[in-house]
């Protein structure tokens, strides 16, 4: 596998949402190309005849019956809230300005 | 009146009894446990973060709301009332679980300050069994690593040597018990942040069958592999826990529903007659390379002798895709814990920063801004890891291959589950390591959870116990036993034989032997 450049990695933290300084880039870079190289022998070892697991037991969808009950209350909610009003999470602009 | 230092020095069983029989109240079993946390943990600053010496297990210790319910266990009991087995006996609680009205800030800067309007089920257990909660113990920052290194308020120390690491990620938790801080603590365990710490501390620790133990409330990290366990100084007290820990919990989709296995019998009986247990060569250190430590490989060899001895018969196993666990465990962890962390977005909870000389910012700056100052170096690393793994171009190369791995990871524990009815190995392929040594080489860090991931991948149950101390330090070595799912109970009947037998050899609890611990 090629080596991972600083470049990939910043559009990776733009993706992750992450503001990187070009000192962690660099650093970044460097790791991820080691840890990569090491994890990549995955790739030699399981033929195409093997099939991919994603979880250590079988998954059953779970649902319970419709029926009501406490939650928690509006206050109680937004008790960790950076910012709060009227009964609602204040959140920044999520629009770009025309 | 037993001191402070007999009562703290008690097993969990101990404890238990002498409330049960009226000999102690619970108050005084819990001020002996904040005295001796006050004496040795050291303080932190106004940022939560360690300051000057000390084992600094803790976090947040919640004394008031200790004593306070504790003295409601010795009224329920003075008015006559029956109590579970646990009840009024004090246990530390591991910083990843949601405990209502106390900080939970899973070692992290973005959770700074966060308090949870509501208990993860693992804490409701607790308080249903009446346990006394005396704290948060520090962890590595959402679990990630192997030294508590990464915890964004200190790292903590491991009472044996304090300038040494308690292993990670459940390294508070580990050092309290070590240093009598708790006689017990609550773990989880992603790829070994049960086991390894136990193993360095030379303590007790069990991860369950996936699904045995409720992941409600805990903060996830990856969910196909978490699973929270119980953390002790002996089998016995690890048993009591896991029984309290464990139980279907609806508010879990993946919460097994088979009955349970009885590990507390299984504590208590300590039987191996006829028992087959399975050396696995791959975890053995032969012809791999890995830097197996001799003491480590010598104390495991004593060890295995003795359940021989105690007359279980040996097997040696093989597992060949063990080898690739490593690969696979940080493709998946980080790829699941990509997506798990993208919760912290700082709109609902947690940190809120706005990026510099920016007016009027967007959401998606913010975040941006909040996740660089919230998140750690091994936090990032990990996130951006899993974004590359997870991305298009290269995820059947990746995430793909690791799924593959798995599968044959899975297959190798069916064979072995053939022709051994356990599994042994030792649990880390060293003693615990001097802080700041693998700080800067990320790889060399994971290489730490070699033996521990392929239980985690496979959602088998594994237990650390002590098997003595490494001949070129003098430190603790954990050994390693793992059972096929739901079968628990072999971890505790095959724990139990094996301190029974090495407890007889030393003439003492291995603990006995650690250095006094230097008031901080």
């Amino acid at each position: 596998m090629s080596a991972i450049s600083r470049e990939e990695v910043a559009h990776l933290a733009s993706l992750a949402r992450i503001d990187l300084s070009p000192a962690e880039l660099d650093k970044l870079a460097g790791q991820l190309e080691v840890i990569l190289g090491a994890v990549a022998t995955v790739r030699q070892v399981a033929g195409d005849d093997v099939p991919a697991t994603s979880h250590p037991m079988p998954l059953v969808n779970v649902t319970r019956p419709d029926s009501p009950c406490p939650g928690l209350t509006a206050a109680q909610a937004l008790s960790g809230a950076p910012e709060a009003e009227d009964q609602r999470f204040r959140v920044p602009r999520i629009l770009e300005e025309d | 009146m037993a001191t402070t230092s007999e009562l703290i020095r008690l097993t969990a069983a101990q404890m238990a009894d002498a409330l049960a029989r009226g000999e102690v109240s619970s108050v005084a079993l819990t001020r002996a446990h904040l005295d001796r946390i006050a004496a040795v943990d050291g303080s932190r600053d106004a940022d939560g973060v360690a300051t000057g010496p000390g084992v600094h297990a803790f976090l947040h210790v919640s004394g008031e709301q200790a004593l306070a319910d504790a003295a409601a266990v010795d009224a329920a009991r003075a008015a006559g009332e029956q109590l579970p087995p646990l009840a009024g006996v004090p246990i530390a609680v591991k910083d990843v679980m949601a405990t209502q009205g106390l900080p939970t800030t899973c070692g992290s800067r973005i959770l700074r300050g966060w308090v949870p309007p509501y208990d993860a089920t693992v804490v409701a257990n607790l308080r249903a069994a009446r346990m006394v909660i005396l704290g948060k113990t520090n962890m590595d920052e959402f679990a990630m690593g192997s030294s508590t290194e990464h915890s964004a308020y200190g790292p903590t120390g491991n009472p044996w040597d304090l300038t040494r690491i308690p292993g990670g990620s459940g390294g508070g938790s580990a050092a309290a018990l070590a240093a009598f801080e708790a006689p017990l603590a609550t773990g989880t365990d992603t790829g070994g942040s049960i086991r390894q710490p136990a193993a360095v501390t030379g303590t007790v620790g069990v991860k369950p069958t996936y699904g045995a133990v409720s992941r409600y409330g805990l903060v996830a990290l990856a969910s196909s592999l978490d699973q929270a366990g119980p953390c002790a100084r002996t089998v016995l007290d690890t048993a009591l826990l896991h029984e309290v820990m464990a139980g279907y919990d609806p508010l879990d989709s993946t919460s097994l529903t088979e009955t349970r296995p009885d590990v507390v019998a299984a504590a208590r009986s300590g039987d191996v007659a006829g028992l087959r247990i399975g050396v696995i060569r791959e975890l053995h250190g032969s012809g791999d390379g890995r830097g197996w430590q001799a003491g480590v490989l010598a104390r495991f060899d004593e060890a295995v002798e003795a359940l021989v001895d105690a007359g279980a018969k040996v097997v040696e196993v093989s597992c060949p895709s063990f080898t690739a666990a490593l690969g696979a465990y940080y493709l998946i962890l980080p790829s699941e814990a990509s997506s798990n962390l993208a919760k912290f977005d700082a709109m609902r909870y947690g940190l809120r920063v706005y990026p510099e000389g920016v007016a009027d910012p967007t959401a998606e700056q913010v975040m941006a801004a909040t996740r660089a100052a919230g998140f750690g170096d091994e936090v990032k690393r990990r996130i951006i890891l899993g974004t590359y793994a997870l991305s298009s171009g290269y995820y059947d190369a990746y995430y793909g291959s690791a799924q593959k791995v798995r599968t044959l990871i899975q297959r190798d524990f069916a064979a072995a589950f053939g022709e051994a009815d356990v599994l042994l190995s030792p649990t880390s392929p060293t003693t615990a390591f001097p802080l700041g040594e693998k700080l800067d080489d990320p790889l060399s860090m994971y290489l730490q959870d070699v033996a521990t991931i392929p239980a985690n991948l496979a959602g088998v149950p594994g237990m650390s116990l002590p098997a003595g101390l490494a001949d070129e330090d003098g430190l603790p070595v954990g050994l390693q036993i793992l059972a096929p799912p739901n079968a628990d109970d072999r971890l505790y009947r095959v724990g139990a034989a094996l301190e029974a037998a090495l407890e007889r050899r030393w003439a003492a609890p291995l603990l006995d032997r650690i250095p006094a611990l230097p008031e901080a």
